[in-house]
């Protein structure tokens, strides 16, 4: 077996974005082992700049192609506190609503285009689609569901059309809710069907002890706005966004860095789950329960099992919001406004975690400053740290290069990075 | 492939992402109930985001995103020097999209207001066909699958290759939408080439033109009609700039 060999992968596949992994192997012990962000940046923090507040979503949206929606109600939710504007309780509903869809697209595109070829050993879904139709039928399914519910609420399933400042530009349609809510119910079950399938498939049993971040609101699993908390203990108000990720940059990578409590820390489902478990539906747990995910765990692949348990939870609640709002009168939706001074922060939790904007506005309604946390950018450091952890106990276990080459990917994949978001 | 007696090649077909979000190669993966039809059209030879297995032997490659550093520019020569059809996806490639707003600062000014003290290097933002020739462009932010479909099957079938010459009001109109000039907004749907069934405006959010301008507009009238009505100026603007399709309109 070879003792000195570099592994070099440039602009790694299956994921969103263009990032390099580099791992050197000295004489059978582990040198370097570097995750390193390449893509190219586009700077919407300047682009914001002069922005007027309605405006803004249409252009936060186009930082992400998978959470555009996460996106616009994180500057939406950041604008609208900044200016002391109450949506109505209806376009709040439909807010969540859309964001269970999100959800639900992106992690049904995640598990079965992105992450499930590793667990079976082939290059894309493709292959798949031969060897186990009914899976690949199960995710298109899934994910066209949360293409459609995005739709719906929205107007369009990538880049939303109808999430404005102040609610929403036009009510969802009573028959396409009815619809929705029987296109559902019919394909809940497909969730039973993925399960199962992840299931029969063999999860590395590596683990690596981090701090997980994530929103929480007390009452329910968090999605848009509450407060800021982590595994180790820190709660923050919304605002103070900054002393929760403490933002650095690192000279070899156009993402940025964060850290709290620990030297890293990690965002996305596996740290909601951790953090709000008591708050996921019956039947999520139930879930959870049937692949041993229990509360606080720290293996990165069970992250791909945290999305799965989320996605039981989504159709759950999507459900029961689309029933409230069929009950509810859709006429006011979006309530007037003034433009005014003001700064304040939106978080929201988009498909990959905790996303912050901060927006301030002068008297007329236009953003002097922005920022813009992405979550892939809070788990950089702690995917830079695996990546050495994994190589060393992959390198313990005896593995080649070929078996810490593809285990390194896989770990990489687990945090399902969303690369050109990152890099915004 | 045989379909109904004639046979058809499939198209030896490639993307790949640029300055951009990625949400136009991704709708690709949208339709899904079309899916499988799609792909019995094209044999996908490199498509870095769904799949590891990457060869060069594509003959038509989807260019998304617009170009901003110069290791760019360089896998994009390769790439022209490829392919048989060089298709601008997306607004990003077609006219530099959301991203040439950044062009109002110069790049050392966008850097040290991101990045501080570190080093980035970023050019000024260009379309694609800035830099290489483009045989064939798809507007769009993001771009319509329906279209694309329709694009691709012209492609194998070696048929024409169309892209609505009206604007975006007409499918408004058959919408049977309210006019949003009517509600008191600047709507681009007078001037912006059509092709998206109109989804903005049917959501009520006024058009941004996205899919840049119709063939022979009537810049003059409509400009003549934002001031009529006694509309922002400024408004206007922002409009215009915000996928920087309409440069060489913007008055």
């Amino acid at each position: 077996m070879k003792r000195d060999y570099t592994i070099a992968i440039h602009h790694l596949t299956r994921v969103e974005g263009h990032a390099n992994i580099t791992i050197t192997v000295r004489d059978g012990q582990l040198m370097e082992a570097r995750w390193a962000v390449v893509e190219t940046p586009r700077f919407f923090e300047v682009m914001l700049k002069g922005m007027s507040a309605e405006r803004v979503p249409f252009l936060t949206s186009r930082i992400c192609g998978i959470c555009s929606i996460s996106h616009a109600l994180a500057s939406i939710r950041a604008l609208e506190r900044a200016m002391h504007i109450l949506p109505p309780a209806v376009a709040e509903k439909t807010r969540l609503l859309a964001m269970h869809g999100e959800t639900l697209q992106s992690h049904a595109l995640h598990l079965f285009f992105l992450a499930a070829p590793d667990f079976a050993g082939t290059a894309s879904i493709l292959p798949l689609m031969e060897s186990h139709p009914d899976i690949v039928r199960a995710g298109l399914q899934l994910k066209e569901l949360g293409n459609e519910i995005s739709r719906v609420t929205t107007g369009r399933c990538t880049h939303p059309v109808s999430l404005v400042v102040g609610g929403l530009s036009k009510a969802p349609d009573k028959t396409q809710l009815a619809a929705l809510q029987k296109m559902i119910r019919e394909r809940k079950p497909l969730l039973e069907t993925a399960c199962a399938f992840f299931r029969t498939l063999a999860i590395p049993d590596f683990s690596r002890e981090t701090e997980f971040i994530s929103l929480a609101n007390g009452v329910s699993y968090p999605s848009i706005g509450g407060h800021l908390v982590s595994s180790d203990g820190v709660e923050r108000d919304e605002n103070d966004y900054l002393l929760m990720t403490n933002e650095y940059t690192k000279e070899f990578s156009t993402s940025k860095f964060t850290r709290l409590s620990r030297e890293t820390s990690a965002a996305g489902a596996l740290a909601r789950f951790n953090n709000s478990s008591a708050f996921l539906h019956p039947e999520a747990l139930k879930a959870a329960e049937s692949f041993g995910l229990r509360p606080v765990c720290h293996n990165p692949f069970m992250n791909n099992i945290a999305q799965l348990v989320e996605c039981v939870h989504i159709l759950e609640d999507a459900e029961l919001l689309i029933d409230s709002l069929l009950d509810s009168e859709l006429t006011a939706v979006k309530t007037p406004w003034n433009p005014q001074a003001g700064s304040a922060t939106g978080a929201v939790e988009a498909p990959r975690g905790i996303l912050y904007h901060h927006m301030e506005t002068d008297s007329e309604g236009r953003v002097v400053r922005a920022d813009c946390i992405i979550p892939t950018t809070q788990n950089n450091a702690n995917i830079d740290l695996d990546l050495k952890a994994i190589a060393e106990w992959a390198l313990e276990k005896g593995k080649n290069d070929r078996e810490i080459e593809k285990l390194c990917e896989m770990v990489v994949r687990s945090y399902d990075p969303c690369i050109s978001c990152s890099v915004h | 492939m045989n379909q109904q007696g004639l046979r058809f090649e499939k198209l030896k077909i490639a993307s790949f992402d640029f300055t951009c979000c990625e949400g136009c190669q991704l709708q690709l993966a949208n339709r899904e109930s079309t899916l499988a039809d799609f792909l019995r059209l094209i044999d996908i030879r490199n498509f870095r985001e769904i799949s590891s297995e990457q060869h060069d032997d594509y003959d038509i490659a989807l260019i998304e995103g617009s170009i901003s550093r110069s290791d760019e520019v360089e896998r994009l020569l390769a790439i022209r020097r490829q392919a048989k059809v060089l298709v601008a996806f997306g607004t990003c490639a077609c006219f530099g999209g959301v991203n040439s707003l950044k062009n109002r600062v110069s790049g050392e000014a966008a850097v040290s207001e991101v990045y501080g003290e570190i080093k980035v290097e970023t050019l000024p933002v260009r379309r694609i066909s800035e830099v290489v020739k483009v045989d064939l462009s798809i507007p769009g932010c993001p771009v319509a699958k329906e279209e694309v479909e329709r694009i691709i099957i012209s492609l194998v079938t070696g048929s024409l290759v169309t892209l609505p010459k009206y604007p975006v009001c007409v499918e408004c109109k058959a919408a049977l939408n309210t006019c949003l000039f009517e509600l008191g907004e600047i709507c681009l749907g007078p001037i912006t080439r059509a092709g998206c069934h109109a989804v903005c405006t049917t959501g009520k959010t006024p058009c941004l033109g996205c899919r840049g301008p119709a063939e022979e507009i009537n810049m003059e009238a409509f400009l003549h009609l934002v001031k009529e009505r006694g509309l922002s100026r400024s408004d206007l603007q922002e409009k215009l700039a915000f996928y920087n399709a309409f440069d060489a309109f913007t008055p």
